[in-house]
């Protein structure tokens, strides 16, 4: 613990970077254009004196909803430096969703991009936050689609101001929010603390060893937190982030050509865009030799995706990186390379981070010996703060034992004498695509809300090329008249988020119940992989 | 050319809109909009379009405008194809 006291806060990170790199470039936006660290520290002193001005104060929430651009990075600055907490959202999510995030933390504040307004226009004035920064237009346009008294970004960056807040600061401040799925439909906020975020930067660096010439990418979003990993050790260092817009990061030759033009050096993401990166992306035509670490996350990596990416780019580090939201990063391994041809398991998730401390425990909690299966449970500064407003999952997902606190992971385990901590599945309801979590009853809850469904029961069964598959049993209140597919597809695609909506529609006149009336699960997931 | 349309359509049936009745997706019905197709679906749809059809297709033609519907990816393959010949 004592190393992770010694971290500086968020904020003062970029301060000392300021003082020590004035000049470099901190962060490329995906238009190219860029700030320099002094001008990233001037304009988040700028917006964080805003903020002060109007009300904010230390853990007020402040949600920033605007496309991945530097103007992300210097709001998420300007929070911190009042001592506020980020709340980092999806811009693309539907409405609704946003709405229920923005209630459940009580936003006291947002920057919000022009073409999402009507996340706002269509709440009820009084659930809107107080202080309203809209970005891709005036606050004319703003306040005239009915958003009074909002402002917009130009203006407020065009007030000089700053506050010093580095007296007040402490490493518990709540530092910023990550809402993921909720299995009762509602996503669920998780808290991150300076001490989180801190005590991760502080490991990573230790991995990466970045220097000023390094260029980090930042594919993963910032409501994601992987994002975590590439924002604060290259602004740490000096380093130059170089930010993946959402679109670019679908687009694999794309985005192969942008690390190559950019000469990037350390890459992160999840297994998904790796896998499309060697698929589609003509690694063959382009030099990629400057990456040196290529670091993945969020999901297990099929190895015959990751053989082909290695033969690929074989010459950069490989590190396969572990953990959830709860805890972030918190087991890693170095990937062989090349990949042994005779190796046909995904690689294991290896050994604990040097902040993190790991057990294996049982369903009772009864400790376990190593090699034996259990849930890998967590302690140390990386740990999160709970679930904000969530006491009955916070009492279910944190323990207290042994003068410690823990987080159990609901991920099963198993630890070799030689490779570490090998991922084994999970005994509950949540599954992981494309790096993102999913409670599959949250889908359920999504798809319930079509007026034509009687039953609804989701479940995920694994697939070859994409990790899983989540599909959906339903029966119609009038099967005569059962809705498409593609009106399912069309109305989850407004209910849920995208990579939440199931890959496979299955209608039957009822869905099979056991003895005690409830849906047959196991039934629906041996009839689907039998293919009935 | 309705063959073409055929094939595009029977391959997106089969991949992404398992056990959906052909009559339900029409020529003009939204793709990439409707969320039918995600970005990684649409790639699939640009590798069969650039196999069956022996045309390229560049990063930037991938998107809406071109793969929105049946009908908008059946007019880019042939105006591709009239641009090879």
């Amino acid at each position: 613990m004592a190393a992770a006291s010694a971290n500086p806060h968020l904020a003062a990170i970029l301060e000392a970077s300021a003082t020590r790199f004035p000049e470099r470039t901190a962060v490329v936006s995906p238009d190219g254009s860029s700030v320099t660290y002094r001008q990233l520290n001037d304009q988040a002193d700028r917006i964080a004196a805003f903020l002060v001005r109007r009300g904010v104060q230390p853990g007020d929430r402040v949600g920033i909803l605007i496309p991945k651009s530097k103007e992300s990075v210097i709001a998420i600055f300007g929070i911190l430096k009042a001592r506020a907490a980020y709340v980092p959202a999806d811009y693309t999510a539907p409405a609704a969703r946003l709405r229920s995030i923005f209630a459940d933390c009580q936003l006291r504040a947002i920057f919000i991009y022009s073409g999402v307004l009507n996340v706002l226009t269509e709440a009820s004035p009084e659930a809107r936050p107080e202080t309203i920064v809209a970005l891709g237009c005036t606050a004319a346009d703003a306040r005239a689609r009915g958003l009074d008294g909002a402002m917009d970004w130009e203006t407020v960056l065009a007030e000089k101001g700053s506050v010093d807040t580095s007296a007040s600061r402490s490493l518990d401040d709540l530092a910023f929010i990550l809402y993921t799925s909720g299995s009762t439909g509602i996503p669920k906020g998780v808290m991150l603390s300076q001490r989180n975020a801190t005590s991760l930067t502080a490991w990573a660096s230790s991995v990466y060893q970045p220097t000023e010439d390094d260029r980090f990418s930042n594919h993963p979003p910032f409501h994601f937190d992987m994002s975590v990993q590439d924002l604060y050790p290259a602004l740490q260092h000096g380093a130059a982030l170089f930010i993946v817009s959402e679109d670019l990061g679908k687009d694999p030759r794309k985005l192969a050509l942008f690390i190559s033009e950019n000469r990037l050096t350390i890459w992160y993401s999840t297994p998904s865009i790796l896998t499309l990166l060697a698929e589609y992306g003509n690694l063959r035509k382009l030099s990629l030799d400057s990456l040196r670490i290529v670091g993945f996350a969020g999901e297990s990596f099929p190895v015959k995706h990751l053989r082909k990416l290695v033969d690929l780019l074989p010459h950069p580090a490989y590190y396969n990186f572990y953990g959830p939201t709860e805890t972030n990063v918190c087991t890693f391994a170095r990937v062989p390379t090349p990949v042994p041809p005779d190796r046909t398991e995904p690689f294991p998730i290896g050994s604990a981070c040097y902040h993190c401390t790991p057990l294996v425990l049982d369903a009772n909690r009864n400790a376990l010996t190593p090699g034996e299966e259990g849930l890998l449970y967590i302690s140390g500064p990386s740990v999160s703060l709970g679930y904000w407003n969530r006491p009955q999952e916070n009492a279910a997902a944190f323990l207290e034992r042994d003068g410690r606190r823990w987080y159990n992971t609901g991920d099963v385990v198993r630890e070799d004498p030689t490779e570490g901590f090998i991922y084994l599945g999970r005994r509950d309801r949540m599954v992981k695509r494309r790096g993102f979590r999913i409670e599959l009853d949250d889908v359920q809850s999504g798809l319930y809300r079509h007026k034509g469904l009687r039953e609804v029961a989701v479940i995920a069964v694994p697939d070859a090329d994409s990790g899983v598959k989540i599909v959906a049993y339903l029966s119609a209140h009038a099967p005569d008249n059962k809705p498409s597919i593609i009106e399912l597809k069309t109305f989850c695609n407004q209910e849920l988020p995208a990579y939440m909506s199931p890959d496979v529609f299955i209608f039957l006149d009822a869905l099979p119940r056991t003895s005690t009336d409830k849906v047959n699960f196991p039934a629906l997931q041996a009839a689907f992989l039998e293919g009935k | 050319m309705s063959g073409q349309n055929e094939k595009l359509r029977a391959f997106i049936l089969a991949e992404f809109l398992p056990g959906e009745s052909p009559a339900n997706l029409r020529d003009d019905t939204p793709l990439r909009t409707s969320g039918i197709l995600d970005s990684l679906a649409t790639l699939r749809v640009v590798s069969f379009v650039e196999e069956q059809f022996g045309i390229e297709v560049e990063a930037h033609e991938a998107g809406v405008e071109n793969f929105d519907r049946i009908a908008d990816i059946s007019a880019f393959i042939d105006r591709k194809r009239a641009a090879k010949s």
